[in-house]
């Protein structure tokens, strides 16, 4: 994929975008109820707390939730057709993301992925999921 | 059960492609439905609108030079009038107002401002975990609603098209509509149509138009002196849930389930009780999704449940019945017009497409990526 400019990380999201350089995937993680979550959030919405959010390691091995196979670009330089996937981690949380890797067409629900990283100028890097 | 407070003018603005201005089409809306109502200008003093600028309703107030005693610029996307009823209502049983008028325009199509990306604002958690990889919003996350829903229950595409096979059907009743007289449509014409996200294509998708309505409320008591015969407020409810693409765990279940109960149970009814059903169509499965939500029938059985005819003319579900957004008008938050059609149907002022008889309705509005859910229930004496 034709990499974009990604805002910048803020104070809560720093953390996990700082593991992405290491290729690192993490989940937020609450050590009040011992629950995950993601995006990051200054609060856990399990419990409320907002003392005990710190970042778990995740294996980054998942299952398609749903996926779409766009065949439109939003910006000029995107090569079609291309897959936006829900996945779900076996942490339990949902990432948007892409799947790669395969023929766009060949992809189904439940289908078993595992991250893989594109990397962004700045020195971060983006989950996508590719076949297991 | 009223909640006493009637709906009393309900109109359009100039539908479609009208190279008119937001506040011109928004001075059409309201002084068409005042007109309706026997009202004036100065009667109101109450505003809710959105979608003219950061503060709508004090831009209403401003441009019509007057000062009203509440406003409301709830944003919430299609489902944002279907909310503004509710607190309509709560405005004028409290005292705060007398008269509201709840109105919504939009000249996107002539104005060309609708983009396939939509409006992430760089600030929000979706600008860094969602919008990078380039999801058409908020389309492939309808199509991610789709895909997972024909998955789960086994539909087929075809099936799913006859939603926007039956709106068409209605559109061809609507001389307002922006696809009357363009024919009839098939299941295979929807599915062969420019794949776009799939499972969805063009045909699947809700017309780009401009357009405008507004609905005109006050107390039942004094609707009685006015010109057109009130139309009840019965009951409403509304929920958020996400602006994530990932927030929600069930893709294929939504906040129209909370929003229709609370809705139905104020109004004493039950899904059985309502003759008019208008849902949000932005894409052909929110309606499948709202349906199953709001209890119509039973959860992964909308679209067994809509075949042969039911949804069409004719048929014993009257569902979106100006042609909705699929083939009458989408000016980008459509929940106004639901409204408008819905009491026009109470009224029996539907012309070629009024359903005979129709005492109870139901708009139920949707905004963003199944974000935002208010449904409200309207009814007239017999």
């Amino acid at each position: 994929m034709i990499t974009p400019q990604v805002p910048a990380a803020d104070e809560v999201t720093e953390g996990w975008w700082e593991a992405t350089k290491a290729h690192r995937l993490v989940v937020q993680s609450c050590t009040g109820c011992g629950r995950v979550q993601h995006p990051p959030r200054a609060v856990c919405i399990h419990c409320g707390s907002i003392e005990h959010l710190g970042w778990a390691h995740a294996s980054g091995a998942g299952v398609v939730d749903s996926f779409t196979v766009v065949h439109r670009a939003l910006r000029p330089a995107l090569a079609l057709p291309y897959v936006i996937a829900r996945v779900r981690l076996d942490e339990g949380p949902i990432l948007l993301t892409r799947l790669e890797g395969r023929d766009v067409n060949s992809w189904s629900i439940d289908d078993r992925v595992c991250v893989t990283w594109v990397d962004i100028e700045d020195g971060r890097a983006l989950p996508v999921f590719q076949p297991i | 059960m009223s909640t006493g407070v009637a709906i009393v003018g309900a109109a359009e603005s100039d539908l479609g492609v009208t190279n008119r201005s937001i506040l011109g089409l928004q001075t059409q809306a309201v002084t068409r439905a005042l007109g309706d109502a026997g009202l004036r200008l100065r009667d109101v003093d109450g505003f809710a609108t959105t979608g003219i600028s950061r503060f709508s309703a004090a831009q209403m107030a401003d441009y019509f030079g007057v000062q009203p005693r509440w406003t409301d610029s709830t944003f919430a996307g299609g489902s944002a009038y279907e909310m503004m009823v509710a607190r309509a209502v709560q405005a004028i049983n409290s005292g705060q107002a007398a008269t509201i008028v709840v109105s919504f325009a939009s000249n996107q199509r002539s104005a060309r401002s609708r983009s396939l990306g939509g409006g992430v604002e760089s600030h929000t958690p979706e600008a860094q975990f969602e919008t990078p990889y380039d999801p058409l919003f908020p389309l492939s996350y309808y199509a991610m609603a789709a895909q997972k829903y024909l998955h789960k229950y086994g539909a087929t595409r075809e099936e799913l098209a006859e939603i926007a096979v039956a709106a068409r059907d209605w559109a061809l009743l609507n001389p307002a509509a922006f696809r009357y007289g363009a024919g009839a449509i098939t299941a295979e014409d929807i599915v062969n149509s420019a794949m776009i996200s799939s499972p969805l294509t063009v045909g699947d998708c809700c017309l780009v138009t401009d357009g405008g309505g507004a609905v005109v409320l006050t107390s039942s008591d004094r609707a009685k002196d006015l010109k057109k015969k009130p139309v009840e407020v019965l009951g409403y409810g509304e929920r958020s849930t996400n602006t994530s693409m990932t927030a929600v765990d069930d893709l294929t279940v939504t906040g129209a389930v909370g929003s229709g109960a609370d809705a139905l149970g104020r109004a004493g009814l039950t899904p059985a009780d309502i003759d008019i059903v208008e849902v949000y169509d932005s894409f052909t499965i929110t309606v499948a999704l709202t349906l199953e939500a709001l209890g119509f029938c039973r959860r992964g059985e909308a679209l067994e449940w809509i075949q042969g005819g039911r949804i069409r003319p004719g048929g014993d579900f009257a569902l979106n019945t100006s042609g909705g957004g699929l083939s009458y008008c989408h000016p980008g938050q459509y929940g106004i017009l639901l409204l408008v059609e819905a009491v026009r149907q109470l009224r029996g002022e539907a012309g070629d497409r009024q359903v005979p008889g129709a005492r109870t309705a139901l708009a139920h509005g949707t905004g963003g990526i199944l974000s935002t859910h208010a449904t409200v229930v309207l009814g007239v004496d017999a």
